[in-house]
């Protein structure tokens, strides 16, 4: 479980904070996604999550402990994040990169090969990239790469999983496949947090919404609640509708042309 | 990387040092080598001497120093995710330069002073590249480090010119020689405290391996898998640049090692940096004892720079990983 209480962040030299007042939790057994337009401070979040941002306010827990209470390797062991971008600078194989997931259980002295053995074999299932797991890093397709970022955050064996916009760039297969992945590793127990644009993927996925719109949460709660066709508007600044998706019946998102000028 | 790569990679460095030992302004056979490391009486005096206070001193400062610069470059290249980084790049040879030049010029030092200020220079060097890259906000940031290595390497290049521009002939000279690396002046002492250095950075370095695999992914996913980026880059950062340092107070500057022995580590089959730093100390050990053979043979009896010979056998080993890489 992360729980956001009352997290303000402001960078340094920046007139405004970039995320203030903002509270919510991404509870285990379920999807929860951060939506909002660019610059709403989303990535913030993340980062803060990655402890790279420092708090100003309010504090962030993961399974109940403060994460400022923590040291790097407890936090990796409770939270996995995938990041926007990664890019490794020298190839490994896909196998190898997945073992590095394991890293947040190792010390120096002290590594237990069975167990890592074994949790590095069960996330190359889940995520289903056993037939990727010879092939060198460099060599994957965008898609590929993802599932098997996912397989290395699934070996760190944390409670909760965290994905910054994972399926940009993805096409519309890939981008649903990732989305079943991470609906059922969600149901397998976990808490899933996910960044992400897709707003009607997200209505379909998500079991909890968090709008952000200019560093704060708009609206925050089912999808159903949150996709509202005014509260949209007023956050993305474009007029849009929200009407019922005619095969799956979930709240879908239609932007409209003409904005900006049209609106203006 | 196969078991097979590694027998490879053992057996080149025995070949280059049994070669090391035996051929030089003197050739000496093989079974007078045999008696003189097994302290057997009988057999060549002068070729005894000459094996055992010589050449194998010789041969292990220089398995050492390739070892060093091997290790470090592997190590950094990975933390600074930059397969163009090496130590001397971030200030290590011309801290080390700065400090061998101005014992030499200001107070016309020679022989065990050199080693000392070139070691006390390196280390300035280091704690100034850290200070700047912390002054300018980043910590450990990789990209700070780099520049910040760059503009004090700028700055020692400036400090030597300006302290060579008045010196006599024979001290510009020296410095120059002192600058171009040599193994010439190896003795036991040197290897006894080098051999120190190099296993404690290069174990160091190995410890922190499997962070230099983490590092190599960038600073945020590093940070999601439990490695604090800025404080384990400015770790490996201190261990490499220090064991490099050490290789610069024994051999003067040996050039191209730290940059091409890494990558034909990873062209041997090194993935992970574990691989990559162990397989970097055995090619890097082989590359230096070569080319210092290749120095005392090419001219006898005159020597050529050490270091420019470790470019030149480098080159066609590089120019070959480069076309495998293509």
């Amino acid at each position: 479980m992360i729980a956001f209480e009352g997290v303000r962040i402001a960078y340094r030299g920046a007139a405004n904070a970039a995320v203030r007042d903002v509270s919510f939790v991404a509870r285990r057994g379920a999807m929860t996604a951060i939506a909002g337009p660019n610059g709403a401070g989303k990535s913030t979040l993340v980062r803060a999550l990655l402890g790279r941002v420092a708090l100003s306010a309010g504090r962030i827990l993961v399974d109940g402990n403060d994460r400022a209470a923590l040291d790097a390797p407890a936090v990796a062991r409770r939270l996995a994040v995938v990041t926007q971008r990664e890019e490794p600078a020298f190839p490994l194989s896909v196998r190898d990169y997945v073992a590095l997931g394991r890293f947040p259980h190792q010390t120096l002295w002290r590594r237990d090969v069975m167990a890592d053995a074994r949790a590095v074999g069960v996330a190359i299932a889940r995520a289903d990239v056993g037939d990727l797991a010879d092939r060198r890093t460099d060599t994957l397709s965008g898609g590929e790469w993802q599932r098997v970022r996912v397989a290395r955050a699934l070996a760190q064996e944390a409670d909760a999983i965290v994905l910054d916009e994972p399926t940009a760039f993805l096409d519309v297969a890939h981008e649903m496949a990732l989305f079943e992945l991470l609906h059922a590793i969600a149901a397998d127990g976990h808490a899933v947090l996910l960044v992400s644009h897709q707003l009607n993927l997200v209505a379909r996925f998500a079991d909890h919404l968090v709008l952000m719109h200019e560093g704060v949460v708009a609206a925050a709660g089912s999808p159903e609640t949150v996709m509202d066709g005014a509260t949209l508007e007023r956050v993305y600044a474009w007029p849009l509708v929200v009407t019922r998706d005619p095969a799956v019946g979930a709240p879908t998102l239609v932007p409209l042309r003409g904005g900006r000028r049209g609106a203006s | 990387m196969a078991a097979r790569s590694w027998l490879l990679l053992v057996a080149c460095l025995m070949v280059a040092a049994v070669a090391g030992v035996a051929y030089g302004s003197v050739s000496v056979a093989l079974p007078d080598i045999w008696r003189s490391l097994m302290y057997e009486q009988g057999g060549d005096a002068l070729a005894r001497a000459i094996v055992r206070d010589l050449r194998v001193p010789r041969v292990v400062l220089g398995a050492l120093v390739g070892a060093g610069l091997g290790m470090s470059g592997a190590a950094l290249q990975g933390t600074l995710r930059n397969g163009l980084a090496e130590p001397y790049l971030l200030g290590v040879s011309g801290g080390a330069a700065v400090g061998a030049v101005l014992v030499v010029v200001l107070i016309g030092a020679s022989g065990a002073t050199v080693p000392i200020a070139a070691f006390a220079g390196a280390v300035v060097a280091v704690l100034t590249v850290l200070a700047v890259a912390r002054a300018a906000g980043g910590r450990g940031d990789p990209r700070l480090l780099l520049m910040a290595g760059v503009v004090v390497g700028a700055f020692a290049n400036a400090a030597i010119m300006i302290a060579l521009a008045n010196a006599p002939a024979n001290t510009v000279r020296g410095a120059t020689w002192w600058m171009m690396g040599s193994l010439a002046d190896a003795d036991w002492a040197q290897v006894a405290w080098l051999s120190v250095y190099v296993a404690v950075g290069g174990g160091a370095l190995l410890a922190m391996a499997r962070q230099v695999d983490i590092l190599a992914l960038g600073a945020e996913p590093a940070a999601s898998l439990g490695v604090e980026p800025d404080a384990a880059s400015r770790r490996i950062f201190l261990a490499a640049s220090l064991t490099c340092a050490a290789t610069v107070a024994a051999a003067g500057l040996v050039g191209f090692v730290g940059l091409v022995v890494p990558h034909l580590a990873r062209g041997a089959g090194g993935r992970g940096h574990r691989t990559v730093i162990a397989a970097s100390a055995l090619i890097g050990a082989t590359l230096v004892i070569a080319a210092d053979l290749c120095a005392r043979l090419v001219l006898r009896p005159v020597e050529l720079p050490l270091g420019a010979v470790t470019a030149l056998v480098g080159v066609p080993f590089f120019l070959l990983r480069l076309r495998t890489l293509a």
